[in-house]
């Protein structure tokens, strides 16, 4: 038998319909596809029970919170828990952030996992500003949360000092349950999706890191973008390292 | 491990050489320790390398002390291992605490035993001794930009306090 090419392809909704009646037969052919045989008050049940009514921002905390990528970052003797969240038994990937990434550019979850020492609070600090945004930190056991047993010279006493955290995992170390645990709470703040502030709290206005086109200069920023910026500017007032170029483009 | 005896004759035979090099020496505990004038360390620690028969050419440690409340209150130890007969020396300098403020100094001994220079910076790091004619003395373990000698005995022990739930109130704006 011999198919003919037009009638399939007139069955292609983005087609013109070249007569009233296949209009007609395709909008009854939709209305099937998308209620099936349901009349009245069924069809309204129907739709309630179905049917979930959202708004974008929360689909995308939701998303968010389900699909975070921690940093492969190690600090002291809480990394081996740290490393076990990701094993067979513990299985954080039940939660949607099993892939620690190499690199803080494609990371937005730091665990700081461990005592944070004077001399590498510099480097935790570059790396969590080389996160892209929207990010998130846990500090994981007593030492990163409050500097634990270490209360001497060469220890940050509390690696909030340096940097927001979000979460702070209570343990020394941790089991990976409680870790897992400070996760699920983590993850629950990012469905909240509330507004960080932590530019602000943390005095560190210019770190942001602006997108950039293949030229190399700034794209279009929101005005909401700009003037969070310009406020931020002047909190620390700096206004030598302001890119007016870009901003203003 | 020379003993008592074998202490006696190195410390004879060391004034014999460098005159007025060794103030002390002690045997404890099977092990045996010279002190030095710091200023002839260097005399000490070459003879003890260098001559026949005594030949210590491993320097195993190279490490400091604080002996606060003492005085001269800084030592610098020398732990030295002869590896043909596995005997250990110790070698301590005593150096004073200079009134003015300013780093104790000793003479490094990179050129005799070149895996000092990495111990020495260590000393220097957190004790402040001043390793004189060391090639490179800056710091190794702490930050660059550190301040403080941290292993000194006077050195604030660090941290915070921690404000107990019941203590609150003490403390007027703890959480601050």
């Amino acid at each position: 038998m011999e198919v003919k090419r037009e009638k399939l392809r007139a069955l292609s909704p983005l087609d013109q319909p070249r007569s009233p009646e296949e209009l007609r037969v395709r909008q009854l052919r939709a209305r099937d596809l998308l209620r099936g045989h349901l009349e009245g008050q069924e069809l309204e049940k129907h739709v309630e029970e179905s049917v979930l009514p959202t708004r974008l921002e929360r689909v995308l905390a939701w998303g968010r919170a389900n699909s975070v990528f921690p940093a492969t970052f190690g600090l002291a003797c809480c990394a081996i828990e740290m490393m076990s969240i990701v094993s067979p038994r513990y299985d954080v990937a039940r939660f949607g952030a099993e892939n620690m990434r190499a690199s803080p550019r494609q990371a937005d979850m730091l665990i700081l996992s461990g005592r944070v020492s004077i001399k590498m609070a510099p480097v935790v600090r570059r790396i969590y500003d080389q996160m892209l945004e929207p990010k998130w930190a846990i500090a994981m056991g007593a030492c990163s949360s409050t500097g634990g047993m270490f209360a001497n010279y060469a220890v940050v006493q509390g690696a909030d000092k340096f940097m927001p955290v979000d979460v702070h995992v209570p343990g020394c170390p941790p089991r990976p349950e409680a870790l897992i645990y400070g996760f699920n709470k983590l993850q629950h703040l990012i469905q909240g999706n509330p507004d960080p502030g932590w530019r602000r709290r943390y005095n560190a206005a210019g770190t942001e890191e602006w997108a950039k086109d293949a030229a190399g200069r700034g794209v279009r920023v929101t005005p909401d973008e700009r003037s969070a910026y310009e406020a931020a500017r002047e909190l620390v007032g700096d206004a030598e390292r302001r890119p007016d170029e870009e901003l203003h483009a | 491990m020379p003993d008592a005896p074998g202490l006696e004759l190195i410390a004879q035979e060391l004034t014999a050489t460098a005159e007025g090099s060794v103030i002390d020496t002690y045997h404890h505990r099977g092990q045996a320790c010279l002190i030095v004038n710091p200023e002839r360390i260097l005399d000490v620690l070459r003879w003890l390398r260098d001559t026949p028969g005594q030949e210590y050419g491993f320097l195993a440690s190279l490490h400091g002390v604080d002996y606060l409340p003492a005085s001269p209150r800084f030592g610098v130890i020398y732990e030295l291992l002869c590896m043909a007969r596995v005997e250990r020396l110790r070698v301590r300098a005593a150096l004073d605490d200079p009134a003015d403020g300013a780093l104790p100094e000793i003479p490094s001994c990179v050129e005799i035993f070149p895996t000092a220079q990495f111990q020495e910076r260590e000393v220097y790091d957190f004790f402040g001794i001043a390793f004189r004619g060391h090639p490179d003395l800056r710091r190794i373990l702490m930050p660059e930009d550190y301040v403080g000698w941290p292993q000194r005995r006077d050195f604030p022990i660090g941290g915070e306090p921690v404000i107990f739930t019941e203590s609150e109130r003490d403390v007027p704006r703890w959480f601050e």
